[in-house]
């Protein structure tokens, strides 16, 4: 099988290792993975701060980087979910305006082929167990996006539990969410951080090594907000824990 | 808080970096909310047929908001065929003037009232006291409110950022003067704090001769008004004055007792998670020697119609104002619910008063921000109000302007002030995003220079980095990674 990955902006100018994770635990499932170099960035910042018509040219972009993709794999919940709740939104509003029918084609031709990690690995390939190792006490904070809107439900708690040497750690409160929100963070700086702190505060009490999620944007807020609390949790993105293996093990920077 | 008047009040951000401070409020909040949004996730959690329960509620809302003008003839032709008289107000000071002039064809001067968000929306009670009217609020919350010169912060229990010392001191300072003063040597335990506000209030409700309430439901077919509440001051209102005065949203209507049955399932279970709430009172027109001898039902538009005219924002019209959305809400939760300006605070109120009140003036502009866009409240809504979406839709309002309806006609809206920065920024992300050789040079630009990055960044940046460090810039993109390494074997 061939898929393309979307590895998304934030993950290729800040986050690589997960991109490179993706590919090394695809490739290790036996799947031939691609990656479009036209693609960008979903819009979903520009369209959940209110700049539709700004999002629409990411769209186009999208849809052409992806052309002919059976499978686009990506590991980002909130991206999936712009993607399939957002993208015929935009659609049908472009028609309701009278500017033709082209964006909800669009939206219509990649929505079902979108498939964020865990669902592509549970429920395209059937995998739970990936063989990975990762000898460490990890927390599993289920984002907004993964958990609400795209209903992830139990596919990346079913991926850790079968991750060899790992030890789960419960966190409380797990469905809150961590205060990041987009632009939001910057916006409403105080409740955001005052819902940062909270979740820190959860983390913290588990004792885990590190904190995992689907999302590296909310990681960037949790992981920026424990690093300056002087925690000593880190944040990893489930990919990392998932392509780790006992021949290649990943450490990420300072974990215990 | 005090004064009693959203006038003026700062922005969303501005309002809740102040109020996030407070350490009173924020353990109050996240008491209080915590305990209910438990409650609230078992009572629901008995009902089987929940989400078909909910998928009723909307497909009934959405049916009847799209005949509103055919229920709301059948209301008011029920209304008067049982002796009732019905009034009709565009906004909100029709409605005072309506209500302030029926008021005074009584002779009376001070009026008993049952809790209601539409009078809370109109300012009634302040319209009221201009013409010399004292309108006495009889909930315990509202009471704790008034009595306190506060604003209410919950659409339920509009006292929710009191704890019970703080009500035992404001029914010692302040019960005297409005009437029967607190008993001496009132303690903060909640059954003598709930003795003193039934003395005080008997004899408000023995006296009264007019009542004023709103209505959590109108049945069309028989034209029958229906509160729902628990403590039974209600009751009283609705039952011992001779005139009764209902001020009501044209949303509230329902066709049918059939439809009414669906959302007597889904209230009390979303709002105090009972099973059913103790005091049901449903009053069809007048009853000859039973009850108010007058009945005015005051029917307000205030932005409603506008409302309506909205594909997207209409939805919600469905809301039933069980407040389940705010005990969900992490933003609400912090922030409290003044930073809200209005009397519909939280996520519900994020996006109704941008649309009732237009998202012209700094604060309505900023309510659609007020949201991490976490789905908690959508998740809830027991008429599946898309709040999330709604929100994003205001958004676009505020920065992109657009066509709204404005007291009935179409009209184009600029942009709201203060987004030129965010805008230019947004463009020329957006640009760079669309140019995948911008965005690799940037890309480079940051890796070459990431030694140099601050910790602490100037501008925009500084909300973030005032509680959160920034990720370090990685030596190479995943974009170059895959060139470098792989570039050659795919496309």
């Amino acid at each position: 099988m061939r898929v393309a990955l979307f590895v998304t902006c934030v993950n290729d100018t800040l986050y690589p290792d997960t991109g490179r994770a993706v590919v090394t635990l695809l490739e290790r499932l036996g799947v031939e993975v691609d990656f479009p170099a036209a693609q960008t960035c979903c819009g979903q910042a520009q369209f959940n701060t209110g700049y539709r018509y700004e999002t629409e040219p990411l769209v186009r972009r999208y849809a052409r980087a992806f052309e002919g993709y059976d499978h686009i794999v990506t590991p980002s919940g909130s991206c999936v979910a712009m993607v399939r709740d957002n993208y015929p939104r935009i659609g049908e509003k472009a028609a309701a305006e009278g500017r033709g029918d082209e964006l909800a084609e669009i939206a219509a031709s990649v929505v079902p082929r979108t498939y964020e990690l865990t669902e592509f690995l549970v429920d395209v390939l059937g995998v739970t167990d990936v063989g990975a190792y990762f000898p460490h006490t990890v927390t599993y904070h289920p984002t907004c996006h993964g958990l609400r809107m795209l209903g992830l439900g139990r596919r990346p708690v079913e991926l850790l539990s079968h991750v060899k040497g790992l030890e789960l750690r419960e966190l409380p409160g797990a469905d809150e969410c961590c205060g990041f929100g987009g632009t939001f963070a910057v916006k409403n700086a105080a409740v955001s951080a005052a819902m940062g702190a909270d979740k820190a505060r959860h983390i913290s009490e588990t004792g885990a090594s590190a904190v995992c999620t689907v999302d590296n944007s909310c990681l960037m807020h949790i992981g920026g907000t424990l690093a300056r609390l002087g925690s000593q949790t880190r944040p990893v993105h489930l990919a990392e824990i998932l392509a780790s293996t006992e021949e290649h093990p990943y450490a990420p920077g300072g974990i215990r | 808080m005090s004064g009693g008047t959203y006038l003026g009040m700062p922005a969303f951000p501005e309002a809740a970096s102040e109020s996030t401070q407070n350490k009173q409020l924020r353990a109050n909040l996240t008491h209080a909310t915590h305990t209910i949004r438990d409650k609230r996730a078992k009572a629901v959690a008995e009902l089987a047929d929940w989400p078909q329960l909910r998928a009723a509620g909307a497909a009934i809302k959405n049916r009847t908001l799209r005949h509103l003008d055919h229920y709301l003839e059948q209301v008011e032709a029920a209304v008067e065929a049982a002796g009732g008289h019905v009034h009709w107000a565009a906004d909100a000071d029709e409605a005072n003037r309506i209500v302030i002039d029926l008021v005074r064809m009584t002779g009376e001067t001070e009026v008993v009232k049952v809790k209601s968000m539409a009078t809370q929306e109109i300012g009634l009670n302040e319209a009221l006291g201009e013409a010399g009217i004292r309108a006495y609020e009889t909930d315990l919350a509202e009471l704790i409110v008034q009595l306190g010169d506060d604003l209410p912060s919950h659409i339920l229990v509009p006292a929710i950022h009191r704890n019970r010392s703080e009500i035992r001191d404001i029914f010692a300072k302040e019960m005297g003067n409005w009437g029967r003063p607190a008993p001496d040597g009132l303690t903060d335990r909640p059954a003598e704090l709930a003795d003193a506000a039934r003395l005080h209030l008997r004899e408000k409700f023995l006296r009264a001769k007019v009542g004023v309430s709103g209505a959590n439901f109108m049945v069309a077919e028989t034209g029958t008004l229906v509160v729902v509440e628990s403590e039974g001051n209600g009751r009283m209102c609705l039952t011992l004055p001779e005139t009764l005065i209902s001020v009501v949203g044209i949303e509230k209507v329902v066709p049918t007792w059939q439809d009414l049955e669906v959302f007597l399932q889904l209230l009390p279970r979303s709002s105090t998670a009972e099973r059913m709430n103790p005091y049901t009172s449903m009053w069809t027109g007048t009853t000859d020697e039973d009850g108010p001898q007058t009945f005015h039902l005051v029917l307000i538009d205030n932005g409603r119609t506008d409302t309506l005219a909205d594909t997207v924002g209409r939805q919600a019209l469905r809301c039933i104002r069980c407040s389940a959305c705010l005990n969900v809400c992490p933003v609400y939760e912090r922030a409290g619910g003044h930073a809200y300006g209005s009397p519909y605070p939280g996520p519900i109120g994020a996006i109704l008063t941008p649309q009732l009140r237009g998202t012209q003036s700094k604060l309505d502009a900023s309510l659609p921000y007020a949201s991490s866009l976490c789905g908690a409240c959508y998740e809830v809504c027991p008429v599946a109000i898309d709040i999330p979406e709604v929100l994003v839709h205001l958004r676009e309002r505020v920065v992109q302007g657009g066509e709204v309806t404005l007291r009935g006609s179409r009209t184009t809206i600029k942009p709201a002030k203060g987004h030129a920065a965010e805008r230019a920024a947004m463009r020329a992300a957006r640009w760079a995003l669309d140019h995948p050789a911008a965005l690799r040079g940037g890309q480079r630009l940051a890796a070459r220079t990431r030694r140099l990055h601050p910790k602490r960044l100037p501008g925009p940046g500084k909300a973030w980095t005032e509680t959160r460090e920034v990720p370090a810039v990685p030596a190479e993109s995943f974009r170059d990674w895959w060139q470098r390494t792989r570039g050659k074997e795919t496309k």
